[in-house]
Formats: C-alpha cells, structure tokens, sequence
C-alpha cells in the first residue's frame, strides 16, 4: 500500500500504476461535476470549454456564495461548503468521459460498478474513495474556485476548483480489474446466510 | 399559550442551520462506542476521519456534509396552543427558504420532472412539514431534519405477506443493507417500520431513522427485533464507507404498528453516519434550542 503525490493533470502510466489500498493526494487543480452536469454534457450533448483531459472530477455540488470577481474568488464564488455525493448515480457516465473528455481520475463516495471498473481497465483510470459526510474538512482542502462552466445548471454547474494536499483518498477501484467494494460485497452476501440464522432464519 | 409568528419562522430559520452543523449528542457517543470497537484497520481510519470532521465543522463553523438534504419540520402541538395551522406553515416555509438564501445554503430542491431549482430549499409540499399533538401543557415543539438524499436513496418497502412472518421482515432489512452497501454513507441508523398500510409502514422507517440513538421501540416485539437485526446488520463486514469493516450501523431501529390480517408489510428507511438534527421548543418562557 504506497504513498502517492500527483500535480494535476496526471499520465495514463502514472494512473497505471496505482493499485487499490493506495493513498493518493493530489495537487493544483480538481473539476467537480455531478448528476445534472452530466446529463447535459452526454444526454443533451453540450460542450464544456473546460480541458478535463488527463485530470481527475469528483462528484460533487458545492454550497457557495456569489461574490464580486476578484484574485480570491476568480469565478465570482466564494465557497462555502465542498463536499462529495454518492457516484452510484453517476456510473453511466464514467466511460464516456473518459473516452470524450480524457478524465483519468473520479474521486467520490460509495463506489462505482462493474461498467466503470471496464472502462478503468479498457482506457486507464481509477476510482478514489473519498469519506462521504466530511465536507467540512474537505472544504479545508479547496483554495479557490477558479472557474465554472454550465452554470445554468447551479449549484450542479461543472466546477474547476484550485486545491491543496487534496486528500489522502483510497485508491478503491483500480486500473486492472480491482474493487474494494466488490471484495467487500462478496464477503457480505457470503456471510448472509449466517447473518440469518443469527436470527433464527433459515435461508 | 398563543405562538408568536416571527419567533417561530426565525426559529425555523434557526434550526436548518443549526442541524447542519453540530451533531447530537448521542449521535458523537455512537461514534466513539463505534470507534472503540472497529477491528478493522481502513474502517477504523474512515471513522477517525468522520470523527475529525466533527471537530472541524465545529471550530469552523461550517456545515457537516455539503447535502443540505429534503428539509423535514416535525411540529408537535402540545394542549392549550393557539395557532393557525395555515400560519404556522407558512411561518416555517419562510423560515427554511430564508436559511436558504440568506446563509446562502445551496438548494437542493427541485421540480421531480423539470429538475427546476427554486434556490429557495422549498417547492411544492417541500418542506415536508408534519404536525402532531401532545398532551404537554403550553408547548410547541418543532424537530428539524436536513434528510441527506445518499441515504434517502436507501429506502424500500416490501408487501410481504403473512406466510413470509418476521423472518421475511428480517431477510427483506439484511438484503436491503447489503444491496444499499457503501451508497448511504455507513455508519447509518436503519430505520424499519413494520405494519400499517403501505404509506404509514414507510412514515414509521422514516420515524425509526431520525429517533435518537438508544432510544428503544415502544413495542417489546419491535425492541427485540431491533437488537436482534442490529446483531445481524453489523457481523456483514460492510463497515465505514462499504469499505469493510464492523461498523455498517450505530442501530437498527423498529417502529411498528398494527396491520391487516392479509398483510405484512416492512419498510426501511437509512440515515447516514451525518445524523443531523435539531429541535425547539417554544413556550411562554421562550425558545429552547437543543436536539
């Protein structure tokens, strides 16, 4: 289980080379997307002017304030609060940005299936587990928002954040087929039947 | 006692902000028995994290989660108060879009079809307002809950029939628990309601989600139950996150009510480890803030 430290944008080697139980921080710069974000961009078929290409998103709606244009607040927000929303929603979507827009990182909460787990594999990419609930300390690892796009669709708008030690998150699904969450998964329907008959049920 | 308008819409005001900060107290206590007792070394970190950011959203005065969840006003009329029902709403209505606007809160509300957002944190029948009468002298209680939607998302309701008994209640919890997996933000509290109609059996899981940690269902069969399935839910090796371990719940918690004789009806209703609430109580003497 190593240690790893990435300035964004990040190679396809270098993804390559993470593997699950792996603590990663990055540095620079993070996009933050969510549901509405991306139903637009591959349902409705808009283009984002943002270069996604070799970074990492997270899944995310942020709770921010409208503040005038300044070097602190560079797109006119000031955020409040930042944190992660559950990706089992997302998945969908996972290849095509990937295969469109280039994303080699999603950092989120609660895991992504088998779909995304082939397009980490197929095109080079990992899934990095956040801890869900812990906005507020998230929120002390975001320096800025340096730009929006979409933002018709606020707060799930597709936003460019500038962060700093930006983790440690939990590589959970890698780039050769591994999952924590299905290694998880297997053991709890393993354990079912006991869990069952712990209770006097007979399954 | 005759409510003051003003008093109750900034108390509602109040409360959403409030609830989205600072964790209840038995809420923390279900952390550190939680944390005492995790063998597992990745859930025993996650939940030092949840822990930490506990503290953090404390010392910065920040919101716990970023989910500023469906608002839920639970209103408890006690005897000899005087309020206008449509009043009272629309007091508490203000109230939530007020948090909303003037804090700013982001609005996590919108049309169920067109996907339109208010910026307001209300909509149509949003809040959810529900109100309940006690026999407390001169009291008027108002419960808040942000209802995060990761956990929200993990709700199900099965009409089981009678032949299925409590084992298909108990088969139908454990399999939602595992299908629900690391999606609703473990830690949780399970809520299930069992019994009543299809409608009040989901009202009763939502009941059991929100109720305090080591409160114990009024019903000695519900009580039992609850030990019985948190056992249960807890030796599946889910933990923090889905990302193993022995903390997949604080609690089961069991609300039920009586039934039809064709029917057995179970529901179930998660809360994340964000277990956010808040509560008022107004009164003659004033507002009493707490949990």
């Amino acid at each position: 289980m190593a240690e790893h430290e990435f300035t964004m944008p990040i190679s396809e080697d270098d993804v390559r080379k993470l593997k699950t139980g792996d603590h990663v921080v990055l540095q620079d710069t993070l996009f933050g997307l969510r549901d509405a974000t991306l139903i637009h961009m591959f349902d409705k078929g808009r283009e984002t002017r943002l270069d996604l290409d070799g970074h990492a998103v997270i899944h995310t709606a942020p709770n921010l304030k409208k503040v005038p244009v300044s070097n602190s607040f560079p797109a006119g927000y000031q955020s409040i609060c930042i944190g992660t929303t559950t990706s089992a929603r997302m998945e969908r979507f996972t290849r095509p940005l990937m295969e469109k827009n280039g994303v080699r990182m999603i950092i989120g909460k609660g895991g992504l299936g088998d779909d995304s787990a082939k397009a980490f594999k197929d095109l080079g990419g990992v899934y990095l587990a956040i801890t869900g609930g812990t906005a507020a300390l998230e929120t002390t690892w975001i320096e800025r928002i340096l730009d929006v796009d979409m933002d018709d669709l606020n707060p799930e708008s597709l936003w460019q954040f500038e962060i700093k030690d930006f983790g440690p998150l939990l590589v959970a699904m890698d780039a050769h087929g591994a999952s924590l969450y299905d290694a998880v998964n297997d053991q709890a329907r393993d354990r079912r039947a006991e869990a069952l008959a712990r209770m006097g049920v007979e399954s | 006692m005759k409510v003051d308008l003003e008093a109750l819409e900034e108390t509602a005001k109040l409360l959403y902000i409030r609830a989205l900060k600072v964790l209840p107290d038995d809420i923390k206590d279900g952390f550190e028995k939680l944390d005492a007792a995790e063998t597992d070394a990745t859930g025993k970190s996650i939940l030092a994290t949840m822990i930490k950011n506990i503290d953090v959203a404390e010392d910065t005065d920040n919101l716990l989660c970023q989910d500023t969840g469906i608002p839920i006003y639970n209103i408890t009329i006690g005897r000899g108060v005087e309020v206008d029902g449509i009043d009272l709403k629309a007091a508490i209505r203000k109230g939530c879009e007020r948090a909303t606007t003037e804090y700013p809160l982001r609005s996590s509300i919108v049309h169920p079809m067109t996907r339109e957002n208010e910026h307001t944190s209300c909509g149509h029948r949003v809040p959810v307002i529900t109100v309940d009468f006690s026999d407390q002298p001169d009291e008027l209680v108002i419960e808040m809950i942000p209802k995060g939607s990761g956990s929200e998302n993990g709700s199900f309701l099965k009409m089981c029939i009678p032949a299925e008994g409590v084992g298909g209640i108990m088969t139908f919890v454990v399999d939602k628990v595992i299908e629900a997996g690391g999606k609703v933000c473990p830690p949780t509290i399970v809520g299930v309601g069992v019994g009543g109609t299809a409608d009040l059996c989901t009202k009763l899981a939502k009941i059991a989600a929100i109720r305090p940690l080591g409160s114990v269902c009024g019903d000695p069969e519900g009580a039992k139950l609850e030990l019985e399935l948190t056992d249960a839910v807890n030796s599946l090796g889910i933990g923090p996150q889905g990302l193993g371990g022995d903390s997949t719940s604080f609690a089961v918690h069991v609300e039920t009510a009586a039934t039809h004789i064709t029917m057995n009806p179970v529901a179930v209703n998660i809360q994340c480890h964000s277990a956010r609430r808040a509560r008022a109580t107004l009164t003659p003497d004033g507002v009493e803030i707490g949990f």
